[in-house]
């Protein structure tokens, strides 16, 4: 055994140290770096300055909010007449989460190693489900529109594939955690992949299962509304009009913008309340009580 | 007594079973059962438009030759889809186009064949029999007794439709026929590139080849002319995409940025004063749920169409949500290390850099990677919104209902792009996890 002089340690650790901050210091310089140059990019490259739009930004909004203060008493109105149009946006969303959801467990748990029934396939349907959640919403949903028509199918559909896609990678995540003596002791009694599976993984991961797919609804409500916007009816296509409408009409905007900022502040505090319930649930080990 | 309540919890058990065994996924059924009478899904078979969807299809893969003669000034041009700047010169013709003693000849698959003869004069092979038409000054003469299924006649236009897509149209002005080919046509040249036609195998001997320009190697002008290819963009469109993901980026770390010194005013540990932990956490609900497509909707009411607008736009919503999470992140963060430092005597900027900061920063990274990710998706439905990226060039190529190969195309580099960035956040946030 050699000693080695404390001194020579420090130096090292110092050497060491500084060779670090170098390090970082020149990361942080080339991020601030790539920010700055890509900004700069993106402002000379938009229809107008950042620097000449800066003082415009609270126009729109502010000349919304007088308008709208002005003619208070339509606002209710206006929602009134949107109110169709919302409730199908949130149609289309828990349609779309619902048969995501569906979608999104059994191809969990066909790529799932371990549950499979046919493990040779796993990378399969994996990539399946890559190339789902890969796609955006609005991609499937033009395309499908042109064939469909206009209307919340189209929608419907667009988001429940990426939502197979989303979900199944994370339902996924969730069943490889499992525990998997419920399945082998099912196993042992003869029962079928489908017993298997519905008996022995459901309802372990039911709870994460749900809480994701809470969370997912959440998501799709703003997916719908945007997809409204670009021709699949709802919320999203009323607010078009109302946008193009213009000055003079700026209430019917303003009613149809705090109803979508409700719906979406109403939906994200259910939803984080209820997935709080379930995963609280969960830790107390109320085994039994779920399913 | 222990046994009744026994019996009484087993019945209680037993009951809310059966609600979430039976009850639930019957009422999801009913569910799905109103929702499919709301959305008129009964209807839905009257209103599509299959023959729009057949057409899509052909299109993604395949692409129509038209071969076309002006009946008034009797000239055959060839272009690829009616382009103007797809036509072929005379000794680009494609090779199922033939002079004849009598005129011109097209072959079309299955055995049917289109000969223009003089004086407007189109005759049409197939394997059942020959038809004549003619293109007059005042309109088409034709004369089929018993015209099968597949042609169209009136005294103005007869259309012929043949199998594998072939058609004929025979209008006063003008003799059309069109031939599929499968493929994206000029994907790599265009007709006025030197290298439109070439075999790979050529190509690859004009790569090492002597210079065809003097002044530029072959593979660099090779280079040049899939760049600026007229037909397919491929600059525009690997800019775009540029334009998308750098939307993303400046969006989700610009974002990353100013959320992580508000986080510390949203989490308790750190801001003892109530009220300004509410107001910052008020703040963040707002941006958070003002959504992505309403804050497009404002910023390019402000700063116009462009990728700025649409970085804005990100950033905006996802400071609300990365405030949210790097708050919540702060208040679980492990005291111990924080009272270490504390005890040498060192100041809150200090406990926060050697505390707080490397408890903190995985999770900051890995879920800004993550973010970074799922904008770069976000970016491109914000782009067909506000006018940016690929996200724009999608939305025009649908619009024109046409350009369906395009469509493919950038649907395509989309999926592409999206797994890619899936790909290289996945691998980055695993060192992070591991590191």
């Amino acid at each position: 055994m050699t000693t080695v002089p404390a001194d020579r340690i420090a130096a090292a650790y110092h050497a060491q140290l500084s060779r670090r901050r170098a390090y970082s210091t020149v990361l942080w310089a080339v991020f601030v770096a790539l920010l700055v140059a890509g900004f700069d990019m993106a402002n000379s490259r938009n229809a107008g300055g950042f620097v000449a739009g800066l003082p415009k930004v609270l126009d729109y909004p502010a000349a919304l909010i007088g308008e709208a203060w002005d003619k208070i008493g339509n606002l209710p109105g206006h929602m009134l007449r949107a109110l169709p149009a919302l409730v199908e946006t949130l149609n289309i969303a828990a349609a779309s989460t619902l048969l995501g959801t569906m979608g999104g467990a059994v191809m969990a748990l066909l790529a799932t190693s371990g549950l499979a029934p046919f493990p040779r396939l796993v990378p399969v349907f994996r990539r399946i489900l890559d190339i789902a959640r890969a796609y955006p919403e609005m991609v499937i949903a033009l395309v499908l529109i042109f064939v469909l028509g206009g209307g919340p199918v189209p929608a419907v559909i667009a988001i429940a594939f990426h939502t197979v896609g989303a979900l199944g990678k994370l339902f996924s995540e969730v069943a490889e955690n499992a525990s998997m003596k419920p399945v082998e002791g099912l196993e042992s009694v003869g029962a079928s992949w489908l017993q298997r599976m519905w008996f022995g993984i459901v309802p372990q991961v039911a709870p994460n299962w749900a809480s994701y797919a809470m969370l997912r609804f959440e998501i799709n409500i703003r997916a719908s509304a945007i997809l409204g916007f670009v021709g699949a009816g709802g919320i999203g296509y009323e607010l078009r009009n109302a946008i193009s409408w213009g000055q003079g009409r700026y209430d019917a905007a303003a009613a149809i913008f705090l109803l979508l900022f409700g719906t979406i502040v109403f939906f994200d505090q259910l939803t984080s309340m209820a997935r709080n319930r379930l995963v609280r649930g969960q830790e107390q080990g109320q085994a039994g009580g779920r399913i | 007594m222990a046994t009744i309540d026994t019996n009484i919890a087993a019945g209680r058990l037993i009951s809310r079973k059966r609600f979430w065994s039976f009850g639930v996924p019957a009422m999801v059924v009913v569910y799905l059962a109103y929702v499919a009478v709301a959305f008129d899904l009964g209807g839905l078979a009257g209103r599509a438009r299959l023959d729009n969807g057949a057409l899509l299809m052909q299109d993604f893969w395949s692409y129509k030759i038209h071969v076309t003669r002006d009946n008034r000034r009797d000239e055959i041009t060839s272009s690829i889809e009616g382009m103007r700047n797809a036509t072929f010169s005379p000794e680009q013709r494609p090779d199922f186009v033939s002079d004849t003693a009598t005129g011109t000849r097209v072959e079309l698959p299955q055995g049917n064949s289109v000969e223009f003869g003089a004086d407007g004069l189109v005759t049409l092979t197939t394997p059942d029999g020959s038809y004549q038409v003619r293109a007059t000054r005042t309109g088409v003469e034709s004369d089929i007794p018993n015209p099968p299924k597949n042609f169209n006649i009136s005294d103005s236009r007869v259309t012929a439709y043949l199998p594998e897509g072939a058609r004929l149209t025979v209008t006063r002005a003008r003799t059309e026929v069109f031939r599929r080919q499968a493929g994206w046509e000029l994907f790599f040249f265009d007709l006025s590139s030197e290298f439109y036609g070439k075999s790979w195998g050529e190509l690859g001997a004009l790569a090492v080849g002597p210079r065809i320009q003097p002044d530029q190697s072959n593979i660099g002008n090779m280079a040049h002319d899939f760049w600026t290819n007229g037909i397919w963009h491929h600059g525009d469109v690997a800019w775009a995409i540029f334009e998308t993901i750098l939307m993303a980026f400046l969006g989700t770390f610009a974002a990353g940025l100013i959320s992580v010194p508000l986080a510390f005013l949203a989490a308790s540990n750190f801001t003892p004063l109530a009220v300004v932990r509410q107001a910052v956490r008020r703040i963040f609900d707002l941006l958070r749920g003002v959504d992505a497509l309403i804050w497009t909707v404002i910023m390019s009411r402000a700063f116009g169409p462009g990728p700025l607008t649409g970085s804005l736009a990100i950033l905006l919503t996802d400071t609300g949500t990365f405030g949210k999470l790097f708050s919540e992140a702060l208040e679980n963060v492990d005291e111990k290390p924080i009272e270490g430092l504390r005890s040498t005597g060192a100041g809150s900027i200090a406990r926060i850099r050697w505390a707080v900061i490397p408890q903190v920063a995985p999770v900051i990274l890995s879920q800004l990677l993550y973010y970074f990710e799922s904008n770069t998706r976000g970016a491109t439905v914000i782009g067909a919104i506000t006018g940016g990226g690929i996200g724009l060039l999608l939305m025009q190529a649908m619009q024109t209902q046409q350009d369906w190969e395009h469509v493919a195309y950038y649907i395509l580099l989309i999926v592409l792009m999206v797994m890619v960035m899936d790909w290289v956040s996945g691998r980055l946030r695993a060192r992070l996890i591991k590191g």
